[in-house]
């Protein structure tokens, strides 16, 4: 009997040197469904996702992800396990060498012994999926960021992996894009069945496609629910995304000592 | 008080002292483990000896304008130079020794070297080190590709390739640079010229030793280029200062090299 649940995060810490990021994180997504990472910048999302891929190791709790430990996972099983595994850098992380075409093709050539025929076609498909097939023959320095993002969209799906895992799919988008996106986000993860997992701060449009929302703040999940459970919830953290507010529970400002210090105001209010 | 100013002041120096030279073997261990782990990872670029071709055009092709004008102007000063002083004794027909010798021997390999290292090796590293600051290599691990063997190791074996042809070039324009100052300029004879150098020039001691020196300049450079790349911190100034690393660090290690080689070659020391 299968795990429904594709990924268990739990009791998860993890920080850069001394600095810790993610203090206590418990989250599951379960498979064939769009799961939303929600947080404030800075708050450790793209760490999260790196820690999923397993480019990262996380200091206490474990992540399974098909019900294998990606922390305990040796060269060849990560290897096995990203094959399974797309995921859209943030800044979209094109190779800068290769045409639009190729970088689509890039995973079928490493991983497969398909003929170059079959190859076309199935790069044509997920590039016309995205909007993308007159750019073909582009190299990545003529694309706009948006553009870029949807090639990388492209490439990440390119395998047909069973998870995906997207940083920030939205950011740069027109709202044409922006819908269009949030709809292929949806429609990849129902028709080909596989589990999506979404970083980003657009509330309004993870609200429309999403089936579960995780809200993060200074290291721990602070709210969660299903898109109707989060608007009906009215909860402050909800409320502060929705409306765009600076204060509120979610922090807008990097830890810093207080602002009437650092500008040396402290001696003339004396 | 002075006394003790004075001491602090030692010992901070001896402090700094200490942790440059800690830092610095640090960095020649990574640079050796990094070394090591190319070599374990270069199945790829002969298996798939495409990708290493590629990279001989990008290395070896490009360079050779360069290396063939520069080869051109050395030997043209060569044989002025070496017909000034031989004439002196009267033995201006062995110009051909003396211009064949020292390219072969030394000029050839060494200046090869450093012009490789400023045209190609600085290419490399700041590719590799774009690469690394775009998260390219961070997306290839994440798709099951391993950047040391698709990306690293190819252009690894592509330097070590095409530096002893480099340095052949650079030593055969350079002749013929002796023969254009010596013969067509100055009007030596054309014979003795051709004749005494066949002569005097050994396969063994000579040109194979050359050749040898050589590719050891040529695994230093791409070696020290790419490891630079792989090691910069993933921003515009870590990539501009490991570029300028290179050059200055490959530089310095082909002269030394060269010392060593020669002496074990030429004096049979050891
Ligand atoms: N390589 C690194 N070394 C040290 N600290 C890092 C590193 N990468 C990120 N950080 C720190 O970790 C924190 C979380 O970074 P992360 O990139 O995960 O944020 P994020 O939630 O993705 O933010 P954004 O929404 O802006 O992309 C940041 O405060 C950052 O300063
Ligand atoms: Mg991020």
């Amino acid at each position: 009997m299968q795990n429904d649940n594709l990924i268990e995060i739990e009791q998860l810490a993890f920080g850069y040197g001394t600095r810790s990021i993610l203090k206590n994180i418990n989250l599951t997504a379960k498979r064939g469904q769009v799961v939303a990472i929600m947080g404030s910048s800075g708050c450790g999302k793209t760490t999260l996702l790196r820690l999923i891929g397993g480019q990262l190791k996380a200091n206490q709790g474990v992540v399974r992800v098909a019900d294998e430990s990606v922390g305990d996972l040796d060269r060849d099983g990560l290897c096995r396990l990203r094959r399974k595994m797309g995921m859209l850098f943030q800044f979209g992380a094109l190779f800068t060498d290769m045409t639009v075409f190729d970088n689509v093709a890039f995973q079928l050539r490493e991983h497969t012994d398909l003929p170059e025929d079959a190859i076309r076609d199935l790069v044509l498909m997920k590039l016309h999926a995205v909007g993308l097939r007159g750019a073909a023959q582009l190299m990545p320095a003529e694309l706009s960021g948006g553009m870029a993002r949807r090639v990388a969209l492209a490439r990440a799906i390119a395998l047909d992996p069973m998870l995906v895992l997207y940083d920030e799919p939205f950011a740069g988008l027109d709202p044409i894009s922006l819908g269009v996106t949030g709809n292929l986000i949806r429609r990849l993860t129902d028709t080909l069945g596989l589990t999506s997992v979404v970083v980003t701060h657009d509330i309004h449009e993870s609200l429309k496609i999403v089936d579960y929302i995780y809200f993060i703040s200074e290291g721990v999940i602070v709210a969660e629910g299903t898109a109707d459970e989060i608007r009906a919830s009215g909860l402050p953290f909800v409320h502060q995304f929705v409306h765009g507010e600076a204060d509120g529970p979610v922090p807008f400002h990097y830890p810093a000592p207080p602002y009437a210090d650092d500008l040396r105001l402290g001696g003339q209010r004396a | 008080m002075i006394c003790d100013w004075g001491g602090s002041v030692l010992k901070q120096a001896i402090t700094n002292l200490g942790s440059r030279t800690l830092d610095a073997l640090w960095t020649v261990g990574l640079a050796m483990r990094f070394f090591v782990t190319v070599l374990l990872h270069s199945g790829m670029a002969f298996r798939r000896f495409g990708l290493t071709i590629r990279e001989l055009y990008f290395t070896g092709v490009l360079s050779l304008i360069v290396i063939l004008v520069s080869g051109l102007f050395v030997g043209m000063v060569l044989g002025l130079q070496g017909y000034e002083t031989l004439q002196t004794y009267g033995a201006e027909e062995s110009l051909g020794i003396v211009v064949a010798l020292s390219l072969v021997r030394e000029l050839g390999p060494v200046v090869a070297a450093l012009l490789f290292a400023s045209r190609a090796g600085s290419a490399i590293t700041a590719e590799i080190g774009l690469m690394k600051a775009t998260e390219q290599l961070s997306a290839m691990e994440m798709m099951a590709v391993d950047p040391l063997a698709r990306v690293v190791a190819p252009r690894f074996w592509a330097g070590v390739i095409s530096m002893p042809l480099l340095a052949a070039l650079f030593s055969a324009m350079g002749v013929f640079g002796g023969y254009l100052v010596g013969v067509q300029l100055i009007g030596i004879d054309e014979g003795a010229f051709w004749s005494q150098m066949q002569n005097a020039v050994d396969f063994e001691r000579d040109v194979l030793n050359g050749v040898i020196k050589s590719v050891v300049f040529g695994i230093a450079v791409t070696a020290i280029a790419l490891f630079e790349g792989y090691d910069a911190p993933p921003t515009a100034e870590g990539v501009a200062g490991a570029t300028t690393r290179t050059v200055v660090t490959s530089s310095l290690v082909v002269l030394a090299l060269d010392f060593v080689l020669t002496a074990f070659m030429f004096r049979g020391i050891g």
